[in-house]
């Protein structure tokens, strides 16, 4: 809590508040005056915490753009010249090709995720069979584990199918990680979806099958968007299970480091005396696209991660 | 409708089983078996040694030590984030009174979508962010704001991260601040399906902001707090890859151990020490924590569901 307090006296209640609402459904009354003294209160709280996460965010942005000097002198140093050649460098350090890894290794790991993360929901939620329970809660029990746990024997285990620093070996663990949250969402989400029309095709003579993919996958949309963005998210993020399992095997093995991966190894590669600008500038190049991806389907994103969980 | 239906069940289950139980449920298995050995991890030979790595923990300090900082993120993250997060939400969707009724604040939508930020950034990105902001000279954020307003020495500027008393409460920070948006447009979403009648029937009560908060919403989003709540514990008890990048010493940790946790403990075990059967006992601790925590979170705080 220190560091909230002290900000206040630095960012100031008084921060205009965001005029425009996006969403702003419930205000057909036009701008009536809302109580003075409250409104001054949460909007203050609000516009406070709002800095607090754009400020230090811009901030660093600018580093990109400043010389190693400039962000050593002080905190407040503004860059002397805009140029773009610390994302030239950042870009060539390897943020490219971490990039690149990561989205190779995404657009497996997540489709994947999500179909057998479904299949497995659905059989648990709508079909009864014996062990029926025992599986679900199985699935459900590697949620709350720490991946620490897990992470000395799957580095032998790995090895030992020889898919070490292997695309398709860092996408099968992926999958498997994200399978017990997965099977939890999608569990809840099958089970209120209404078993009239799952009936209706069963007397039309559908098969099961059929069903699943042509009816109850359909109907599951909203949850699958939820977790499909959930596992986007995580496995993105991810950042020790690439530690392990992505090492160069040998001098000739290419660096298929993902970009999380990457980008604190080049971190770690400097310190003080390194290339901050470059790091900042690999740090903007990665966060770019999320913000955009953010932007763009802020709505889907939030809403769909929260729908779920509120089941 | 009968035929067919195993053949369906078994193909359904068989690859998203296989695929969890080789990756995920066999090496957990294998950490508990490794905890009672001596392997080193770099050969593959081993001798089973009984309780011997746990009766070892009873007696290591710097394993105290991270046992006890791991309890503070414990506490203090879900705590804090909950606080802020229930906070905010409720501002924001109670918040606009007058009009006659209870609506959003102006700019909801905006603010919704900036606190929410920090939850899609990889933690990579957390990690070079904060590293700058927590900068022990005059160039860091927080020194540099400190010192723009007067209340830091230029000449002696805070050692956030190389401070003993300091470095875990600026590790908690750090996921307060990333977790907090994620929390709110959670607890914003379970308020919206509370019916407006609700707060607005509170309103001609005469309840105030405070009773309505406490009265009312806390109340009808107990299911939810309770959610976020484990998950809080479960990412507070990872606390990995912040500690290990921001703090001092291999795998942080420092200084000292003041910033140590389990997990950056079990990591210096097993690759630098070359102590993997003691690595997997504190693998095994962490495992019982967790559900210690998961558990008695359900339990105690279970109460009667409300329906509206």
């Amino acid at each position: 809590m220190a560091l909230s307090t002290r900000e206040t006296a630095e960012g100031g209640p008084a921060q205009p508040a965001p005029r425009r609402s996006p969403d702003g459904p419930r205000r057909t009354r036009g701008e009536q005056p809302e109580a003075p003294g409250l409104n001054v209160f949460s909007h203050g709280f609000l516009a406070l915490w709002a800095l607090m996460i754009v400020f230090p965010l811009v901030w660093i942005v600018l580093g990109a753009f400043k010389t190693d000097r400039e962000i050593g002198a002080s905190a407040w140093s503004v860059p002397s010249n805009w140029a773009l050649d610390a994302f030239q460098r950042g870009w060539e350090k390897g943020v490219g090709d971490y990039l690149l890894n990561t989205v190779i290794v995404m657009a497996f790991s997540i489709p994947l995720t999500m179909l057998l993360g479904a299949m497995a929901a659905y059989v648990l939620a709508r079909y009864e069979f014996p062990g029926n329970r025992f599986v679900y809660y199985f699935f459900v029990a590697g949620a709350m584990f720490p991946v620490f746990l897990a992470l000395v024997p799957l580095y032998f285990m790995v090895d030992r199918l020889g898919m070490l620093n292997t695309y398709q070996g860092l996408i099968l663990v992926y999958i498997a990680y994200s399978l017990p949250f997965t099977v939890f969402f999608l569990h809840s989400f099958f089970r209120t979806l209404p078993t009239a029309v799952h009936e209706a095709a069963v007397i039309d003579g559908a098969s099961h099958t059929r069903i699943f993919f042509q009816i109850m996958l359909p109907m599951a949309k909203p949850g699958l968007l939820s977790v499909g963005i959930f596992n986007i998210l995580g496995q993105w993020n991810q950042y020790i299970l690439p530690l392990t399992l992505m090492q160069q095997q040998t001098g000739t093995d290419p660096d298929r480091s993902v970009l999380a991966q990457g980008l604190v190894s080049i971190m770690q590669q400097q310190g003080y005396a390194g290339d901050l600008p470059a790091l900042y500038a690999g740090m903007t190049i990665a966060m770019l696209p999320v913000l955009v991806v953010y932007l763009s389907f802020q709505r889907q994103v939030q809403s769909g991660l929260t729908a779920a969980t509120l089941k | 409708m009968r035929q067919g239906k195993y053949p369906f069940i078994l193909g359904f289950l068989v690859a998203p089983v296989g695929l969890y139980l080789v990756f995920v449920i066999w090496p957990y298995l294998q950490t508990i078996g490794y905890s009672f050995t001596d392997w080193s991890g770099q050969t593959q030979t081993f001798d089973f040694v009984g309780l011997d790595n746990y009766t070892r923990l009873f007696g290591d300090e710097v394993f105290h030590n991270a046992l006890r900082n791991n309890l503070q993120f414990l506490v203090f993250v879900p705590v804090l984030t909950i606080l802020l997060a229930l906070f905010f939400a409720f501002m924001l969707n109670v918040g606009g009174r007058g009009g006659g009724g209870v609506q959003p604040v102006r700019g909801a939508g905006l603010y919704r979508i900036v606190f929410f930020f920090p939850q899609v950034l990889s933690i990579a990105i957390l990690a070079i962010l904060f590293q700058a902001v927590y900068r022990s000279d005059g160039a860091g954020l927080l020194n540099g704001i400190l010192i723009a307003v007067g209340l830091g020495d230029p000449a002696s500027p805070v050692e956030w991260l190389n401070s003993p008393d300091l470095v875990r409460w600026c590790l908690i920070m750090v996921l307060v601040w990333s977790g907090v948006g994620f929390y709110m447009v959670l607890f914003s979403a379970a308020m919206q399906s509370i019916p407006r009648d609700v707060f607005e029937a509170a309103l001609l009560d005469g309840a105030s902001r405070t009773q309505t908060f406490f009265r009312v919403t806390l109340p009808l989003l107990w299911d939810t707090v309770q959610t976020a709540w484990v998950f809080l514990a479960i990412l507070a008890m990872d606390a990995f890859l912040l500690v290990s990048t921001l703090t001092p010493g291999q795998y942080g940790g420092g200084p000292d151990h003041n910033s140590e946790v389990l997990a950056t403990y079990l990591m210096r075990n097993f690759n630098v020490f070359g102590q993997a059967g003691y690595a997997c006992a504190i693998g095994v601790v962490m495992l019982v924590l967790t559900l210690l925590i998961s558990v008695i979170t359900l339990r105690a705080t279970r109460r009667d569901r409300i329906e509206f």
